[in-house]
């Protein structure tokens, strides 16, 4: 194969076995290291996967949704169409994995499932948002519309998610009928441990970016290849 | 600059035009409207506490349904007819059709608004005032937003296949902070609640209409390319 | 400088070639027939000529005008007939072209669509809403349509698909008229009889590729016809071959 080939394959294995090493450092950290948190156990550990998925689903992924969506209506070129797809798929996914340990977290430290506070309930319009870009992308035929179409709601989206987010917010200000919303006192460990959790799942989301967007390349490499579809097109 | 407000005009007056003559889907979207209260009012109660909430809840679900309709519709007929490129070939700024096919279905969405809430106000026995007419105001508000986010979310949906509930998927996250508020809103103005209760809610909708807006003008031109 | 110019046109839908690197000129009042099989990209063509869809490649300047430089004068430029009218059902014929003529920004929009009307022999259907038009009384609003701004270039696609015999004499008188008025046609087409008869020149479009540009005089039906099939061939062979040469340095690139 190609040495560039070869080069770029080779860095992306680097930065698998980085990350991969993050993760099991995070990992690790998250139930030996940091201490047992008094009123809540073990299941306050759910918080190092909890905030940085979080943080990956409502930082990273969304804003390269964002960026590359716009860099796309500019510059045209579709690889940025793919990265947009790719950070959207994978912030779905951290978006499922905060909207699942959000309510176990809440269901152990207040009692109920859901509380309506604000970063979680923008997490999960953002869920919405995501699978409306992704469903989208679904139902329209590969190429520039559906990159053109897509960027639009993913560029819409982002600027409604702080929008969205200071409305439920300032509801709940205005009208607090949530127990708890408080936190628990974090001491110096924890907050180590918290912060190399953000920075593996950071590396984690990177890596996964690269790879599913060299996925979607290939897929799209493909298609153009392929001889069996009616070589003329139609008259369209 | 006039040119493409006359041509946006232009655009919403064929739009009215067109629609009512096919009176059918005008009707079927105020009956919806009606229906709606109608079925919603059997899981609230009249002289509760919660009232003014869950008559708040109500109202704006009899709203949307319509609503979503006429927004839909503004880019359906011209996908019938295969207009939407007859209307590209003319010399028309893009930006001219998004504000007129949204001014379109703003008329639409507000007017069918307008009679779902005199229905509601007859089968809830809403009291008529100032607070009534503050809740229209609210209620065109959140006509405003929706056209604003509904027209370029058409235009996106009218170009795939299979569309479906597509629409009301895409642009229902994207009105949350416009329900907040007209839920906000509708809870003091069904209500005992004084009328600074509103707070900022109101000013926030207008800004959140006007912005989208702006966006929906600069992203349209991108969607119908 | 000729009415209509086309350079080095690409174009891909997805994955899909559709069009290569297709230039052509249309000389001021004379007619452009392309023919081609189904499939051949003759109606992305159009549309591009039209502009309706952005080339990946190469420019197209009608009447010196470029798309991108001054969009609302190339449109002006342009008239559009193709495989659907562009009617709006629920307003009548007279509505119609009031819209369009507003929108093309003419002076006095009531009296150029009553004119129009008068024209196509619509007269007396105006206020008849669209829906119940006639498939003829159609084909003629959409016609007058198309003509309503006065444009110096009229692009039609397949125009002669559907038309019984006596709409057809009138499609070719009308297109006759435009010539000598020195306007611009250019038609696409697989009808191999209806395309020849009217063209100046005739080129043959097949598998994205402009096969055949030549001067109709001296063109014979009979002689048309072996051209055509030998342009067709080729130009599949030239599109097979450029997806063999992709695939060629895919697979290079692979072993190495």
């Amino acid at each position: 194969m190609s040495s560039r080939l070869k080069e770029r394959l080779g860095l992306t294995t680097v930065l698998g076995a980085v990350a991969g090493a993050a993760m099991v450092f995070a990992t690790v950290a998250a139930f030996v290291l940091a201490p047992r948190e008094a009123t809540m156990g073990d299941v306050q550990r759910l918080f190092y996967f909890h905030m940085p998925s979080a943080w990956v689903a409502l930082g990273p992924a969304f804003t390269c949704v964002f960026g590359f969506s716009v860099a796309y209506l500019v510059t045209g070129n579709l690889r940025h169409d793919r990265v947009a797809a790719a950070a959207a798929e994978i912030g779905v996914v951290f978006t499922t994995i905060t909207l699942i340990t959000g309510p176990l977290w809440a269901k152990s430290a207040w009692g109920v499932f859901w509380t309506w506070e604000p970063r979680l309930t923008t997490t999960l319009i953002l869920w919405f948002i995501y699978v409306g870009y992704l469903l989208l992308r679904s139902v329209s035929l590969p190429g520039h519309k559906r990159a053109r179409l897509a960027a639009v709601y993913g560029i819409v989206g982002w600027i409604d998610v702080p929008i969205v987010f200071l409305s439920i917010w300032w509801w709940r200000t205005v009208h607090p009928r949530i127990l708890g919303g408080g936190g628990f006192a974090m001491d110096t460990t924890m907050v180590w441990v918290l912060m190399a959790c953000l920075a593996a799942f950071t590396l984690l989301f990177v890596y996964l970016l690269v790879l599913r967007t060299h996925m979607e390349g290939m897929s799209a490499r493909l298609e153009s290849l392929r001889p069996s579809r009616d070589e003329w097109g139609g008259d369209q | 600059m006039r040119a493409g407000l006359a041509h946006a005009w232009t655009i919403t007056k064929k739009d009215l035009r067109s629609e009512l003559r096919a009176a059918s889907a005008v009707i079927t979207m105020v009956l919806l409207g009606f229906l709606v209260v109608l079925v919603f009012s059997f899981s609230t109660e009249a002289g509760s506490k919660d009232s003014a909430l869950a008559r708040s809840g109500v109202l704006w679900a009899a709203f949307l349904f319509p609503g979503l309709l006429a927004v839909g519709r503004s880019f359906e007929s011209e996908k019938e007819a295969q207009c939407l490129e007859g209307l590209l070939l003319c010399p028309v700024d893009r930006g001219a059709i998004y504000l007129g096919k949204l001014l379109g279905s703003l008329i639409f969405s507000f007017a069918s608004g307008f009679l779902v809430l005199i229905f509601f106000t007859v089968l809830y026995d809403v009291g008529l005032g100032l607070k009534w007419l503050a809740l229209l105001g609210v209620m065109f508000l959140v006509a405003a937003g929706l056209a604003a986010v509904g027209t370029l979310s058409a235009a996106i949906t009218a170009g795939v296949r299979a569309r479906g509930a597509l629409l009301t998927v895409l642009v229902l996250p994207l009105l949350v902070p416009l329900l907040i508020g007209a839920a906000r809103c509708s809870v003091v103005l069904l209500g005992p609640e004084p009328w600074n209760g509103l707070g900022l809610w109101p000013v926030f909708m207008a800004i959140y209409d006007v912005l989208f807006m702006a966006v929906g003008f600069v992203l349209f031109d991108y969607v119908v390319e | 400088m000729p009415a209509v110019e086309a350079k080095g046109i690409g174009f891909s839908f997805g994955p899909l070639r559709v069009l290569r690197g297709v230039t052509l000129s249309v000389e001021r009042g004379s007619v452009l027939t392309v023919f081609g099989p189904n499939g051949a990209g003759k109606t992305t063509l159009l549309k591009i000529l039209a502009g309706l869809l952005r080339p990946s490649a190469g420019a197209v300047r009608v009447e010196g005008v470029e798309l991108s430089e001054d969009p609302a004068a190339f449109r002006k430029l342009i008239g559009v007939i193709s495989h659907y009218p562009y009617l709006y059902p629920q307003l009548t014929g007279r509505e119609n072209l009031e819209f369009y003529a507003r929108l093309y920004g003419l002076r006095q929009p009531k009296t150029d669509a009553r004119d129009m009307l008068e024209t196509m022999g619509l007269s007396s259907a105006m206020n008849r809403q669209v829906s119940g038009y006639s498939r003829g009384m159609l084909q003629r609003l959409a016609v007058g349509r198309a003509l309503l701004h006065g444009p110096r270039v009229l692009l039609l696609d397949e125009p002669f698909t559907g038309l019984d015999h006596e709409a057809r004499e009138n499609l070719t008188a009308l297109l006759r008229t435009l010539r000598s008025d020195d306007r611009t046609v250019l038609m696409t087409t697989h009808d191999l009889d209806g395309g020849l008869d009217l063209a100046d020149r005739v080129a043959v479009l097949s598998g994205g590729s402009l096969v055949v540009d030549l001067p109709a005089a001296g063109l014979d039906p009979a002689g048309f016809l072996a051209l055509y099939d030998e342009a067709v061939a080729k130009g599949r062979a030239l599109a097979t071959g450029g997806q063999a040469r992709e695939r060629g340095r895919v697979g290079e690139r692979g072993r190495s």
